[in-house]
């Protein structure tokens, strides 16, 4: 059964997510990161989507939903590497991704990470 | 028919070069020897058809030869800047020619001139509507590069600091170009690893609704990259607009100049590498 790898990195868990996240996918990952984070105690959550060439509003909520669970467990989460097809295709469904932080790439939404972890 | 033709033809092409020297600007853009060659070439190819002696043969090799090189001749002409007249009655202008041959030779056998002038004549005709084809199609193929160039060049995006893109819009957004606008700006942001990206609207002559919808939802994409975007060149009327309008751009930055934005631009980058840079969307 595929299973998304979560790594574990200082204080934060890194996320790259490099299939179609089918429903059940995501909120295995979803069920697999706030776990983690219980676990381990981290305090940033970095999520890469930038092999992912197709969203749907699913998804989209379900990274929403991450950021703000993971935000009441005191982990911050940045979701970087948002290929500019699938930005345009979020903005085309309405799905701005409110209260989500997002970066370019890993390295600046580790420098983002770095400096709000834990505030 | 063929007989006639191919007998005479040095002399007929004497006679159509020296008839079209005088009647069309052809002459004038195509240089001699050229156009002499291409209606040599022209010539050869039909009497290989009329050796056929069957005009209604049209899908011979033959005529597939000759019409497909006159389209060619008709496009490349209609891109040197000819008149369709011009490209259209160099062929005509043969036909006149020939059929004063036709005259000459069939003195004696009316039935045989009539007969045979018909014949030559819904050939010709047949290629002279080819020739106006061709015409159009090469006029298109300008216009659609053209469009092309002017898409390309109407959404440039300059890199006017490290990390800072802007891209002044020149002309109307609409759905189409917005869509054109959104793509180049975040393949640029990608391309050059930029914080910020200035949306310079001063060149555009009106915002209203669907145009304000637009520029937010290219806000929303630069940000879903993760790099934040400033709109520059509010005017006074836009600002006006915008609010009778009642459209809400509170979440945005928006400043009336480029200068402004690009010092704004600066500072938020300043705040970015130091301390503690604010980006998220709230």
């Amino acid at each position: 059964m595929e299973k998304i790898p979560i790594l574990k990195l200082e204080k934060c868990l890194l996320v790259s997510i490099q299939v179609d996240l089918y429903d059940r996918l995501a909120l295995e990952l979803q069920n697999d990161l706030l776990e983690k984070v219980y676990k381990t105690n981290a305090k940033g959550i970095l999520i890469d989507i930038s092999a992912v060439n197709v969203v749907d509003t699913f998804m989209g909520r379900v990274i929403s939903n991450i950021t703000q669970m993971a935000k009441i467990m005191d982990a911050t989460t940045v979701v970087v590497g948002i290929q500019p097809a699938v930005a345009i295709t979020l903005v085309e469904l309405g799905l701005t991704l409110k209260g989500v932080h997002t970066a370019l790439n890993v390295e600046k939404g580790m420098q983002w990470l770095r400096r709000h972890m834990g505030r | 028919m063929y007989q006639l033709i191919r007998k005479n033809k040095t002399q007929l092409l004497q006679d159509w070069l020296s008839f079209l020297a005088k009647n069309s600007d052809l002459a004038d853009i195509v240089p001699e020897t050229k156009l002499k060659k291409e209606s040599e070439e022209f010539l050869d190819d039909l009497i290989a058809f009329l050796k056929l002696d069957d005009f209604s043969k049209l899908d011979a090799a033959e005529y597939q030869t000759l019409s497909s090189k006159l389209s060619d001749l008709s496009q490349s002409r209609a891109k040197l800047g000819l008149s369709p007249r011009d490209t259209g009655s160099y062929v005509l202008n043969f036909k006149d020619i020939v059929l004063e041959y036709l005259k000459e030779s069939y003195k004696d056998e009316p039935v045989k001139l009539a007969e045979d002038t018909l014949r030559f004549n819904r050939l010709i005709d047949s290629l002279s509507i080819l020739t106006f084809e061709a015409y159009i199609e090469g006029r298109q193929e300008i216009i659609k590069r053209q469009s092309a160039e002017i898409k390309e060049i109407s959404t440039p995006v300059i890199q006017v600091w490290d990390g800072i893109l802007a891209m002044p819009i020149i002309g109307t957004l609409d759905s189409s170009r917005t869509q054109v606008v959104m793509e180049s700006l975040l393949e640029a942001i990608v391309r050059t690893d930029s914080d910020v990206a200035i949306l310079d609207i001063s060149g555009v002559p009106a915002v209203d609704a669907l145009t304000a919808q637009h520029l937010i939802k290219t806000v929303s994409a630069t940000r879903l990259m993760g790099a934040e975007c400033i709109i520059s060149g509010i005017r006074p009327e836009t600002a006006q607009t915008i609010v009778q309008l009642g459209i809400d751009l509170v979440d945005i930055i928006t400043k009336s100049t480029l200068a402004g934005a690009l010092k704004h631009g600066i500072r938020l980058m300043a705040t970015h590498r130091n301390t503690h840079g604010e980006n998220t969307h709230s």
